[in-house]
């Protein structure tokens, strides 16, 4: 088995345990690269037949080619796709200077919402550690209490690929199958198992987007690369952030610290 | 390049841990503009000069607070391969996630300072790499700044920790003297410790292997869930060790049910055979009632099968274990209710020095000798030679609370 093989293997072995742990599941789908890597591994595990919801947090914001792709991909893997929107908080219009409260209403409190109507006790994340600071301490089973707060202080321990599996009625578990991939692990997979992507990550005069999410907060970064191994070779040589387009990790540096205890993805 | 190998590094709290790993990241070019302008300024709003430490301890309250709360990891890289770093908390009350970051290591780097030489945590560390059964194992002697680039102290800090981890049956590969501050080394030789003619850390740990394949073991096969896909029932799970083909005779324990191999199953993809390692899916011959929790394996080899237990395991919980008490095991794919029948030993795990026989309970941080009755009969091997089915870990309440390694019965 390589690199690859046993990443893969590790994650499909997460993503089967946290079904059959606690059953009422969900996957969260940003449309990314990372949480396209996600679905596709659990299509996999799954034999092409997700037994659980696809949630996409819509904020509203999002670029238009995020809406495209998301729509053409539910139909054509058959997915039970929830769409999420805070829309008391849309219409009323979002202050996108404080990062913190437009993210804390569009996504955590969309997020909070969905939970609570169809009661999931566990949440499929595609977050990794190598993306910040913050998230290296992630655990793959994470519990979040009732208000979504993450104990990161105090967290049980995790070990031999055992992962927490009960949870006190409060709580939901976020769990995280590609925490061990970094990001050219990302795109080498996403080159090998020929993975369609969203266009913006490749570059369009100049510039290409690495991190996607809401129009106001993403700036593009300067790059030539316009295919899959462009990005590869750009990676290897780089040592820019890949979030370092993304206004959240900017404002403060414990902006990021904050939404995560918050019950941020 | 080869593949990348996972590292933690371990150690009293202050030796050193964290400043190693920011001079790591630091000194292989790992670290982006961005993180080095935010170390400084960091480092600046707190009254220092440049802090490698504050590259891991990432939490505001542990850059408050200057300790290593909790694991985290992080990424580097040589000419040969890449390199994952877990840095894994020195003090006592966050043994628990030492143990989470330690298992996920195939190499351990033990940090001791030449000026304290071998401490409490030091040693209870040694232990945990012993109980994780790793085997591949660099002691850094660390802040040699500090004593002068002295060889005579490296020399004897080096015999005090190799004695003490000689006693845990562990023989490390390596010992370097290092300065994670000023660099001497670690990733550069530098001037001032040519007594030692050993590789650098980097080139030590580039001699290290990756997981050795498990192929040519026995099959291990436990069952993780069935899916029923119409017509199909698809038996799936990890092969922990060993080969599988279409075809083959399997046996399922400990039900004792027998069957073929009629598919492999992967998404969109054929295949006759699969190896250790791989999250697969099979269908058999036989529509055989088969549950998560069965291991199946290959007739003629047949692993043990228990219902009564003796382990030595490590307990993390504040809660202490009580002896009669019942808890959950799991043991790879396997779960049910268990009894501690007896603390044979209670043990400090520091210096493994018997505190106690025959006892009543064991607290946080102790290693007990204990003898578990399970509810049903399960499936075990020797730790050393199928990992997955010769260690478990004890859930108490509704967290992982200890990890265990068996002892197996003399035949
Ligand atoms: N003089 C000297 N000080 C060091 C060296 N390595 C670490 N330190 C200092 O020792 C203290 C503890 O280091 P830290 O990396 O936080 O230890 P940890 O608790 O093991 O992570 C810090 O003040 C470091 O600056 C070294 O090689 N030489």
């Amino acid at each position: 088995m390589d690199h690859l093989d046993q990443l893969e293997a590790k994650s499909i072995y997460i993503i089967r345990e946290a079904y059959k742990q606690f059953g009422n599941i969900a996957m969260l789908w940003s449309i990314g690269k990372d949480s396209s890597t996600l679905l596709w591994l659990t299509r996999k595990a799954f034999y092409g037949k997700i037994p659980f919801p696809v949630m996409h947090i819509d904020t509203s914001y999002k670029f238009e080619e995020i809406y495209e792709y998301r729509d053409a991909k539910a139909k054509e893997y058959g997915l039970d796709l929830i769409i999420s929107r805070n829309e008391d908080a849309i219409a009323s219009g979002m202050d996108h200077s404080s990062k913190l409260q437009c993210c804390m209403a569009l996504k955590t409190n969309a997020l909070k919402m969905a939970i609570e109507k169809r009661k999931f006790k566990a949440l499929l994340l595609g977050i990794r550690r190598d993306e910040h600071g913050i998230r290296s301490k992630e655990r793959y089973f994470s519990p979040r209490d009732a208000n979504f707060k993450w104990d990161y202080k105090n967290q049980p321990p995790e070990l031999w690929d055992q992962y927490k599996s009960k949870q006190s009625d409060e709580d939901h578990i976020r769990v995280h199958p590609i925490l061990h991939w970094t990001e050219v692990d990302i795109w080498e997979y996403i080159k090998r198992e020929n993975i369609p992507i969203v266009d913006l990550y490749f570059a369009k005069d100049g510039k290409r987007y690495r991190s996607i999410g809401c129009k106001p907060c993403c700036s593009p970064v300067e790059s030539d690369a316009d295919t899959v191994d462009k990005i590869i070779h750009e990676l290897r040589t780089t040592n820019t952030a890949e979030r370092a387009g993304r206004a959240q990790d900017k404002e403060d540096t414990y902006t990021m610290q904050k939404l995560r205890a918050l019950g941020y993805m | 390049m080869q593949d990348s190998i996972n590292l933690v590094i371990v150690g009293h709290v202050d030796h050193g841990k964290s400043t190693l790993i920011g001079r790591l990241l630091y000194d292989t070019g790992k670290l982006s503009p961005e993180r080095i302008a935010e170390l400084k300024k960091v480092s600046k709003n707190t009254g220092k000069e440049m802090e490698f430490a504050y590259v891991m301890d990432h939490l505001k309250e542990e850059r408050e607070q200057n300790v290593t709360i909790d694991t985290a990891q992080t990424f580097f890289s040589t000419d040969k391969r890449e390199y994952v770093i877990i840095d894994a908390p020195g003090h006592v009350e966050f043994t628990k996630n030492m143990v989470t970051g330690a298992s996920l290591a195939e190499v351990a780097i033990l940090i001791v300072s030449a000026r304290e030489g071998v401490e409490e945590q030091t040693r209870r560390h040694a232990y945990i790499l012993g109980l994780l059964g790793l085997k591949q194992v660099i002691v850094v002697i660390n802040k040699m700044d500090t004593v002068g680039y002295s060889n005579d102290r490296f020399n004897e800090v080096k015999e005090q920790t190799i004695s003490h981890l000689s006693t845990l049956g562990i023989e490390p590969s390596y010992v370097v003297p290092i300065s994670a501050i000023e660099g001497d080394m670690v990733a550069k030789r530098g001037e001032r410790m040519n007594f030692y003619e050993g590789p650098t850390m980097l080139e030590a740990l580039d001699t290290f292997k990756g997981r050795e394949s498990r192929d040519n073991l026995p099959l291990r096969f436990p069952i993780q869930d069935v899916y029923k896909h119409d017509p199909k029932r698809i038996l799936v799970g990890r092969i922990e060790s060993g080969k599988l083909e279409v075809g083959d005779k399997v046996l399922f324990y400990p039900s004792e049910k027998t069957s073929t191999i009629k598919t492999v199953e992967l998404f969109e993809q054929e295949a006759t055979e699969a190896s250790a390692g791989m999250s697969i899916g099979i269908t058999i011959a036989e529509p055989l009632f088969i549950e998560r929790g069965e291991v199946m394996i290959h007739p003629g080899d047949t692993p043990t099968i228990a219902d009564t237990i003796d382990a030595n395991v490590f307990w993390m919980s504040r809660k202490p274990l009580k002896k009669g008490e019942r808890l959950h095991l799991r043991c790879a794919t396997q779960e049910l209710d268990c009894t501690i029948k007896e603390i044979k030993k209670r043990l400090d795990s520091s210096d493994l020095s018997v505190i106690e026989e025959n006892a009543r309970q064991i607290e946080n941080n102790e290693v007990g000798e204990l003898t578990i009755v399970t509810d049903d009969p399960i499936v075990i091997e020797d730790f050393n030679r199928v990992e997955e089915l010769g260690r478990f870990v004890l859930v108490k309440d509704l967290d992982v609370a200890a990890g265990g390694i068996v002892i197996m019965p003399k035949e």
